[in-house]
């Protein structure tokens, strides 16, 4: 049974490629849709059970990034991604699609508010966009369906504007008590939440790496799992034995491995 | 009404636009400014009730982070405001994506009058700032007075200016004015003519068009068709872009007379044929992977059943000069089209980019008009970050080198590698036809004054009056849907040929295009402006960015169009392909031009240039012997050339598209440039891409055949060093020289003429035997300023970019020490080969004479090499190698410092064993002969390496300490680096760190 997954493209998303492979190798069908034709058939989005927003730089950032391509999808489809998540589909969000999803209020959606934006992703406090690996935490109380058994990994991050920040401190609590925060980032060292950078990249608020929803189906965050499909993408594997071993991955298809296997269940 | 929207962050929030200049106006002017806050203006242009307006405002809010009004947010307390805007005409990214969002706030498309302009105000509080001090942070750190408008305001004149929203232009009607050019007076006039229109046509050129137009032939035909007797302005300038430096490689192309250190004479027909072409000819007969060489916009190879790889390298030097962000941002961009332009299209992979600039620090005075090389640095890397990253193409390689005679024009290199499936629609995919009767479209864009004459304004030196059009600013947004469309509309057959808009706009891509038909027809007032007022030829000849042009046959006219409107993408119908012979242009339904294809691409004349080699005579720098050249090691380090840029590199993205193995910096802190980038082609295929690359700009100074030699084997050693196959590799050839054709103004253009055909001839001798093909290439040949009097000239510079096939990505090596114990080699010969390496310009400098850079420079054997690194290629595929690195700069003592850098790890080294016949601590240690590897192996795999190598020169030198010791004993026996890593490290990454 392969699980079909919705990758929405166009306006300046690029990650498609490799969140196909991801999806693909976890053992859904992913199919690729340019946003104006999802618009032009918002129904069709039913067909699938997740959804993806990819990274990338939807309209180069402008205006803040996600800003444009949330009010897009706000202005057109708001009734339909509603009742995709009534009907309990799937979505992930990475890097930009995480920008998008906190802009369009999927995420947190603290007491099932979805579509009314509670926090911001904000320019990182170092002043600009940064790639490197950094040593993110599952936090196992989230209800989150992606994470779930999952205990820390390495990742990618890639962006310019990943630090969050909530409205005003009802918003972050009851975020955090609702398990809203299934990730953060982690001082390799102590394995503790650090406002440091380079360990949190961006200066986010309680080293909040991504967040879902109180149900735990809605999902982002701004490192790349999909970046991480392969065991000799990790910077240190020069250090590791190389294994030809054709199962071998990188830690980050376990995201896609957990969503599929909820998809599977459902 | 036109109405205006302010924008701020919340207080308390950081505003990190705001910190970074401040930052900046203290660092780099040393002003007290104390804050700065910003906040971002749009006017927009468009009628709207109240009601929709605050909808529009709304939507343009982010509610959790920032406030906004509609006129005038109150500003925060401040001394200073400078408010920054673009001028009319340029390209303004962020203004067109708010247009976009108003668009969908109203349900329709702007209409041409409507449009929304962009600001930033920056609120700065400093006691003391005069107005002379901001007007410096407005001009030198946060506007282009070429591109851009600054006002300034203090609180009070900004508290009694009106919210002033500038009305919407009115727009113009254009009227045909159609100049004709008499080319009957006298050579002056001829030079005249050229001068004044920036064609950049020399008087033989000119002549040869005088002559063309006089031909009684020509004469019937023009009356037939009713046109003028002479040119008219589109024709004349489409001859010039098509016959300019830029496009027609003139002095590659021209008959050499080559004189050498012994006076023998030699006619060379030529460089490009005789060297380049030649040389990959003779390689293509044991190479049997070439699919596409020099034809089409990027070299084609075949990687495996299903793809093809795609490489082309390009350089965006004068622009970059008078506008380095938005010189170098559609340097990256352009690039981009050249694979998407090449066979039937492309898909984009991986972005190489290398910059060759004046030392960030430097002190002394620069010629008027021009930029600090700090300022150009800064905005070089900002723009390739934004344009690659925004087109989510990850880089693979990026360099820097630095040398003071770069401050006159930086050198901005930009490089595409693409991925073709073999066959598309069941043909191959790298062959193009046309037939007459297909349409020609131009995808993309609207077309503006941009970049009006960047064809022939590159083709000649930087002056006080380069015009300032010439400067376009890419945006890679409108380009990722373009591109998004095109891969589309390729899948589904939609057209027959696709070729880049680059330099010289449709007057280029459209003259070359019809060639495929014989001929094209166009209607240029169906083109799209960007506004009013542009003439025929400026739009003909516009370089207007993210546009390609296709051939489509008609019935597929509907699809495309659907396909387009679908995607967002502009496509315009200009014309049809003809097989008339003739490319003919008419404007509104009046005939404004019509050119023989024979004449615009085989009429204009050629070159024949002197070249005279006489070796130089370069002193060298005092010597000396010292005991211990730990001091030394750590200056080399430090050195701008060699230290770590890891500092700004971390602002491009290299993991998109997930297909990086071997990523750009490596090591256990990754914090060390790797010798050369590994990533997969496709994801489900552990076969994958080395990718590499030589340049010194440094050893041209002494001897360009030498310098040649040196930066193939470079890119060479690269490939193999990380486990690239050598029979699989492929270089490409980017010449960017100085003027090197005799006259008064060029009075040593013999002696460049000379670099230039040495650097050939090694290009040829090397690449045969090495058996490495030239699958595509680029020249820029007029790097000079001539500004208040003073020339300077760049020294030659060769950038060669490499590609090669690994099997499996899994096995790909890097140079860092891997584990305490392991052995380490030295593999290959040391000769006392210092001339203008980064240890004899140190002591140059030092000395005070920094052209003092004497020596031998390093020579090679290049067959010799090739079978060497087959050798070292085996013994990696049987396991036997833990790290291997290829030294450069600075020699085995830096080679083996970033081998134990890498790893973290110290090192034990007797490099006497590597010796040979070198009595020279110095040659020893620092002597950047080629053809040598820094190898490791694990202890027990020693044996077979050495049994593997017997007969070849390797040298068992030393183990991989389990601390942070590193310790290298010389010729004699005795210590002579004694260091711990963090000392090293300090070294390596302080000079650029921050900068």
């Amino acid at each position: 049974m392969q699980p079909p997954v919705l990758i929405i493209t166009g306006y300046g998303l690029n990650c498609e490629a490799e969140s196909r492979y991801a999806w693909e190798r976890a053992g859904a069908k992913a199919d690729l849709m340019h946003v104006n034709d999802v618009i032009a058939r918002p129904d069709r989005i039913h067909r699938f059970g997740a959804l993806m927003f990819i990274g990338g730089f939807s309209f180069g950032d402008h205006m803040t990034s996600g800003h444009v391509f949330a009010h897009k999808l706000r202005h057109h489809l708001r009734d339909e991604l509603g009742a995709f998540v009534q009907e309990g589909g799937l979505i992930l969000g990475v890097c930009n699609g995480f920008q998008i999803m906190t802009k369009l209020g999927l995420v947190p959606a603290v007491d099932g508010d979805y579509f009314k934006p509670s926090v911001s992703l904000l320019q990182n406090d170092c002043g600009s966009f940064q790639n490197f690996w950094v040593r993110v935490r599952f936090e196992s109380e989230s209800p989150c369906i992606f994470t779930r058994g999952l205990t820390a990994m390495d990742l990618p991050i890639r962006h310019g504007e990943g630090k969050l920040f909530p409205k005003d401190n009802a918003i972050l609590d009851a975020l955090e008590q609702q398990g809203c925060v299934p990730c953060r980032y982690v001082d390799p060292a102590t394995g503790e939440p650090t406002r440091e950078f380079p360990h949190n990249p961006n200066g986010s608020v309680n080293a909040i790496a991504g967040l879902c929803d109180p149900t735990g189906r809605i999902f982002g965050l701004m490192p790349h799992p999909e970046a991480f499909l392969f065991p000799e993408q990790h910077p240190l594997a020069e250090f590791r034995t190389r294994e030809a071993d054709p199962a071998a991955h990188g830690d980050g298809l376990l995201i896609f491995q957990n969503a599929v296997r909820h998809l599977n269940e459902a | 009404m036109a109405f205006r929207i302010e924008i701020g962050l919340r207080s308390g929030l950081r505003d990190p636009r705001g910190v970074a200049a401040a930052a900046r106006a203290r660092a780099v002017l040393g002003l007290a400014v104390k804050r700065c806050q910003t906040r971002d203006i749009y006017e927009v242009m468009v009628d709207l009730p109240a009601k929709k307006q605050r909808e529009v405002m709304r939507a343009f809010t982010d509610p959790v982070a920032v406030r906004s009004a509609l006129g005038r947010l109150p500003p925060p307390t401040f001394d200073w405001m400078v408010e920054i805007g673009f001028k009319p005409g340029v390209t303004d990214n962020v203004a067109r994506t708010a247009s976009s969002l108003v668009a969908d706030v109203i349900d329709r498309a702007l209409s041409r009058e409507e449009a929304v302009i962009a600001r930033v105000q920056y609120f700065f509080t400093g006691g003391g700032l005069t107005r002379a001090d901001v007007e410096a942070v407005a001009w030198n750190l946060l506007a282009n007075r070429l591109i851009q408008t600054a006002d300034i305001f203090t609180a009070g004149e900004w508290a009694s200016n009106p919210v002033e929203v500038r009305p919407a232009p009115v727009p113009e009607k254009t009227r045909l004015d159609l100049r004709v050019f008499d080319l009957s007076g006298s050579d002056d006039d001829l030079m005249r003519i050229s001068r004044e229109g920036t064609l950049s046509l020399s008087l033989d050129e000119m002549r040869a068009i005088r002559d063309f137009y006089q031909r009684p032939d020509t004469r019937a035909k023009r009356t037939a068709a009713g046109l003028p007797p002479w040119p008219t302005d589109l024709e004349l300038e489409c001859l010039a872009q098509t016959w300019s430096e830029h496009c027609k490689h003139k002095i590659f192309a021209a008959e050499v007379v080559y004189r050498d250190e012994q006076g023998r004479e030699q006619v060379i027909d030529s460089l490009y044929k005789t060297f380049i072409k030649a040389a990959t000819a003779e390689v293509a007969k044991s190479r049997d992977w070439l699919v596409s060489v020099f034809t089409d916009n990027a070299g084609v190879i075949r990687f495996n059943e299903q793809f093809h790889l795609v490489y082309k390298v390009e350089t965006h030097n004068s622009p970059s000069a008078l506008d380095p962000y938005g010189g170098s941002i559609t340097g990256i961009v352009g690039v981009n089209r050249d694979p998407m332009g090449t066979g039937m299209g492309s898909e984009l992979l991986f972005n190489t980019w290398g910059y060759c600039l004046g030392s960030p620090f430097y002190q002394g005075d620069f010629p008027e008009g021009l930029m600090h090389p700090r300022r150009i640095r800064d905005g070089v890397h900002h723009g390739v970050i934004d344009g690659g990253n925004q087109s989510g193409i990850p880089w693979v390689r990026g360099f820097e080198r630095f040398d003071d005679r770069f401050i006159g024009k930086p050198l901005v290199f930009c490089g595409t590698v693409g991925r073709l499936p073999v066959t598309l629609g069941g043909k191959p995919s790298e062959k193009k036809s046309i037939r007459p009767g297909d349409r020609v479209v131009m995808v993309g864009g609207r077309i503006g004054k941009d970049g009006i004459h960047g064809a022939t304004f590159s083709s000649e030196a930087l002056h006080q009056e380069s015009p300032a059009q010439a400067v376009q600013i890419g945006d890679p947004i409108t380009q990722r849907k373009m591109y998004e469309f095109l891969m589309e509309a390729r899948d589904l057959g939609l057209y027959r040929a696709i070729t880049d808009n680059g330099a010289g706009g449709l007057s280029s891509s459209i003259g070359e295009m019809c060639q495929f038909s014989g001929g094209a027809e166009l209607e240029l007032i169906r083109a799209p402006l960007k506004y009013p007022g542009l003439q025929p030829w400026e739009i003909f000849l516009s370089e207007a960015q993210e546009r390609m042009s296709l051939a489509v046959p008609p019935e597929n006219m509907k699809d495309l169009r659907d396909l387009a409107r679908r995607r967002d993408v502009d496509i315009s119908d200009l014309g049809e392909f003809t097989d008339d012979g003739f490319l003919t242009v008419y404007y509104d339904t009046v005939l404004v031009g019509q050119l023989p294809l024979r004449f615009l691409h085989d009429g204009c004349p050629r070159l024949r240039l002197e070249a005279t080699w006489t070796p130089p005579c370069v002193s060298a720098p005092r010597r000396g012997r010292k005991a211990d050249y730990t001091g030394t090691l750590l200056k080399l380090l430090a050195g701008l050339n060699v230290c770590s840029r890891e500092y700004l590199a971390r602002r491009y993205d290299g993991e998109v598209k997930g297909l990086s193995v071997i990523k750009p910096f490596v090591g256990r802190r990754a914090d060390v440039p790797s010798d050369a980038t590994v990533c997969r082609v496709v994801h489900h295929d552990h076969a994958g891409v080395v990718i590499a690359e030589g340049i010194n700009p440094f050893y041209s100074d002494l001897d360009t055949y030498a310098m040649t030699a040196s930066v193939i084997d470079e890119a060479v050693r690269r490939i193999v060093s990380a486990g690239g196959r050598p029979d699989t590799i492929a270089g490409l050839d980017n010449f960017c020289w100085p003027d090197p054709v005799l006259s008064p103004s060029t009075p040593d253009g013999a002696y460049k003429m000379a670099q230039l055909v040495r650097a050939n001839q090694a290009l040829y001798d090397v690449c045969t035997a090495m058996r490495v093909p030239l699958i595509s290439g680029k020249d820029s040949m007029k790097n000079d300023t001539q500004r208040g009097g003073r020339k300077i000239s760049i020294p030659p510079t060769l950038l060669f970019s490499a590609l090669g096939r690994i099997d499996d990505v899994r096995r790909a090596t890097t140079l860092s020490f891997k584990r305490p114990g392991d052995v380490i080699y030295v593999f290959g010969m040391t000769h006392d080969e210092l001339g203008a390496s980064e240890y004899v310009r140190l002591l140059a400098a030092t000395q005070g004479n920094p052209a003092a850079v004497g020596g031998a420079l390093p020579g090679l054997d290049p067959a010799g090499a090739m079978d060497d690194y087959q050798a070292l290629h085996e013994a990696m595929r049987e396991g036997l190698i833990a790290g291997s690195h290829t030294p450069t700069l600075g020699g085995l003592a830096a080679g083996l410092a970033l081998c134990a850098l890498a790893g973290d790890l110290g090192a034990e080294v007797d490099l006497g064993a590597a010796a040979g016949d070198l009595r020279e601590e110095d040659a020893l240690l620092f002597s950047e002969s080629n053809r040598r590897f820094i190898l490791t192996c694990p202890p027990d795999r020693a044996g077979a390496l050495e049994a593997h190598f017997r007969g070849r020169p390797l040298f068992r030198v030393g183990t991989v300490r389990d601390d942070d010791q590193v310790h290298v004993v010389g010729v004699k026996g005795k210590p002579v680096v004694a260091c711990e890593l963090a000392r090293l490290r300090k070294a390596f990454r302080g000079t650029l760190w921050g900068i």
